[in-house]
């Protein structure tokens, strides 16, 4: 095996972009992200990693810069947050249409107006629908191990698209937890050397990009989406390979805490999980038979996982850090859409939008969501769509 | 200086059969290019002429690397491109991105600027054909004052013309250059030093555009001459901390060599409703770019 380190989230993702040995990092600098790319800085200036840091004039350019390198052969990395990461937005289409393998960390933070730094994930659902992989981290372990699974996933030949990887900043992204790190040779002999569609490099004559029709356009995006559905095994075989060099489990797309038997099912994605998961140990003293599907991968999403948890449920809550206004939160429209997918019978489904701007949800707030929306199921009268919001505390 | 000889193989890279309108410039620039590096070049091209230029998939008229890029992107992916290739150790191939005046002045101003600062080693050609063309004759800040333009359709437009090459040699790179398609090969030898030198390089070809400037097709090439011959475009190189007048417009240094400006505006239509005063002011801006020149050299 190989050490353990006190690391916080920024930097395990920096240190999981060392250990997949990246040859070029772009970046700009942004709050909540920074860090990972000031931690790379100085692993590539003190000669621990062997790379080129391209310190690029805009986020824009940063994954630009990481686009281009790729193309022409190298293993990338950029991380961003927030309005970088809304600035990159059109480099993120181009890099997956492209099919191009990239690796990226997202340190989510608030949108403005107002400035503000603490997290939601609004900025990291404005990707949704770029055709990136995406996965979201519970704990600093996770940041680090998703990272270093993402480049194994990016460069397998049935997928061939770029991931991110994110984080809320702050709660994972500044603070401190133990994690382990693997041995570099196994990483080495498990990653292997970088795998991509096409190199463009001069030694062959490619153009990329040209002009289409509509029809090749289409194929070329309907490709995507069979990639995609081809990710969901990637993502669970490269979990079960990467098990056995980290010694712990596999989860693959979605998480089950105490699931298997929930009558009441609750689902969220990132950190606030973790005091989700405690507001269930509570409630489960208190009787309740509930239970969490925990997001590990936004895209592709897991549909079928995610039937197979709600079907026997009677109800299922689905939290949200995020909304797309005027609808709802991304998360529970997906697995609406996901239950519905597969039965016509679907169980009570309802939404809880919480945490925006960075607001602190505890798990007494989520004991009280829970049994409140036990009580709406029970007594027939469920309220839907509710946006939970605290002040203090 | 003699000229030096093309070679004739310029055919075997810029294939016949693109997209381009009748008159356009672009595949002469083109010519020259592969004239010097062959098919060892990869072109990275922003939202431009030149992307529907090159053709429709699964065509391509270049028998070269050819990279799309967004609009606001040409130097920062050439940029990884470059860094990628050094890494690796590849250095038989020119990484040359290749932007219109909007890509370059406008639009990729910052993309520019920061890859220009870093000093990455490629080549940024601006092909300046005065507007954006591709969406139809629109101003760009590179447009020329007094021109009309679909976005400066009655009045012309109003200010002067942004001058890119003096912003990048303010950046103190190690090489920048103004360039034209009248001019081959003098194109032709600024490109071969460009290639030679490790670093950033900035070339301004100034490529006259038949659809846009509303001239006959036919007269790309004269009215290219034009705008060197009244001074209007200036050819030189920057290096070594100075300018280099380039062969022909070396004799313009002396005013009374240069061609008044009216036979270059009157062979185009796009400075059709320019009166006396514009012209007047249009040989000032001709004067007051020679005084920089001559406080450079």
């Amino acid at each position: 095996m190989g050490l353990k380190l006190v690391l916080t989230g920024n930097y395990s993702i920096a240190y999981a972009a060392k250990m997949a040995r990246v040859n070029v990092v772009a970046a700009y600098p942004i709050t909540p992200q920074t860090s990972i790319v000031e931690k790379l800085a100085e692993l590539i200036e003190g000669g621990e990693l062997d790379a080129v840091m391209i310190r690029v004039e805009s986020e824009h350019s940063a994954l630009a810069a990481c686009f281009g390198a790729a193309l022409a052969g190298a293993r990338v990395f950029t991380a961003t947050s927030s309005q970088g990461l809304l600035y990159m937005h059109e480099m993120v289409h181009w890099a997956s249409r492209a099919r191009i393998p990239i690796v990226m960390g997202i340190v989510t933070r608030t949108l403005g107006p107002p400035w503000n730094i603490w997290p939601d994930h609004t900025d990291y659902m404005d990707q949704r629908d770029t055709g990136w992989v995406m996965s979201f981290a519970v704990d600093n372990q996770e940041a680090f191990d998703l990272t270093l699974q993402a480049f194994k996933i990016s460069e397998d030949p049935r997928v061939y698209l770029p991931v991110m990887v994110g984080i809320e900043g702050f709660i994972l992204g500044h603070t401190t937890m133990p994690v382990e790190i693997p041995d570099q040779s196994a990483v080495d002999e498990w990653l292997g050397p970088r795998r991509q569609p096409y190199v463009i490099d001069g030694s062959d004559h490619l153009a990329l990009g040209n002009l289409a029709s509509p029809e090749d356009t289409e194929e070329f995006f309907m490709d995507i989406q069979n990639a995609m559905e081809e990710a969901k095994k990637v993502i669970a075989e490269v979990d079960e390979e990467y098990s056995k060099i980290a010694g712990r489990p596999s989860m693959g797309l979605v998480e089950c805490f105490k699931c298997e038997d929930a009558k009441y099912l609750a689902v969220s994605m990132g950190a606030w999980s973790g005091d989700l998961k405690e507001a269930i140990l509570q409630l489960r003293d208190e009787g309740f038979d509930v239970g969490l599907a925990r997001i590990r991968y936004y895209r592709p999403f897991p549909a079928e996982q995610l039937y197979e948890r709600a079907r026997g449920a009677k109800g299922v809550v689905v939290f949200d850090r995020a909304i797309s206004f005027g609808s709802a939160g991304p998360i529970f429209l997906d697995t609406l859409a996901s239950i519905a997918r597969y039965s016509r019978k679907t169980p009570y489904v309802k939404n809880v939008v919480a945490g925006l701007g960075g607001v602190n949800i505890t798990s007494e707030d989520f004991s009280k969501i829970i049994r409140k929306f036990v009580e709406e199921v029970e007594s027939d009268a469920l309220v839907p769509f509710e946006w939970y919001h605290r002040r203090g505390g | 200086m003699s000229k030096p000889a093309l070679p004739y193989k310029a055919r075997d890279v810029v294939l016949p059969g693109d997209a381009a309108c009748p008159g356009c410039p672009i595949p002469i620039a083109w010519k020259v290019l592969s004239a010097v590096f062959g098919d060892k070049m990869i072109l990275v091209i922003p939202a431009s002429c030149s992307s529907v230029v090159v053709g429709m998939y699964p065509g391509n008229s270049l028998k070269a690397s050819v990279i799309h890029v967004p609009f606001a992107s040409a130097a920062a992916v050439a940029s990884g491109v470059a860094e990628a290739l050094e890494k690796r150790g590849v250095s038989d191939v020119q990484v040359i991105a290749w932007a219109g005046d909007g890509g370059t002045a406008d639009i990729g101003m910052a993309s520019l600027s920061g890859a220009a600062e870093r000093n990455h080693n490629f080549i940024y050609i601006m092909y300046d054909n005065e507007a954006y063309m591709n969406t139809g004759i629109q101003r760009s800040s590179s447009t020329p004052r007094g021109a009309w333009t679909t976005t400066t359709p009655i009045l012309g437009k109003g200010e002067e013309k942004k001058d890119v090459a003096r912003i990048m040699i303010a950046h103190g790179v190690p090489y920048v250059a103004t360039a034209s398609i009248g001019y081959v090969h003098d194109f032709y030898s600024k490109l071969v030093r460009a290639s030679k030198i490790k670093g950033f390089k900035f070339i301004s070809l100034h490529a006259p555009c038949p659809v846009g400037w509303r001239f006959d097709p036919r007269y790309t090439v004269r009215v290219a001459r034009l705008a060197v011959e009244t001074g209007l475009w200036i050819l030189y190189e920057y290096y070594d901390g100075r300018i280099h007048l380039s062969g022909p417009s070396r004799p313009l240094l002396d005013p009374s060599k240069r061609k008044p400006v009216e036979e270059y505006l009157k062979l185009q239509g796009r400075f059709k409703n320019v009166d006396e005063k514009m012209v007047k002011s249009i040989q000032e801006y001709v004067e007051n770019n020679w005084e920089w020149v001559k406080r450079h050299m």
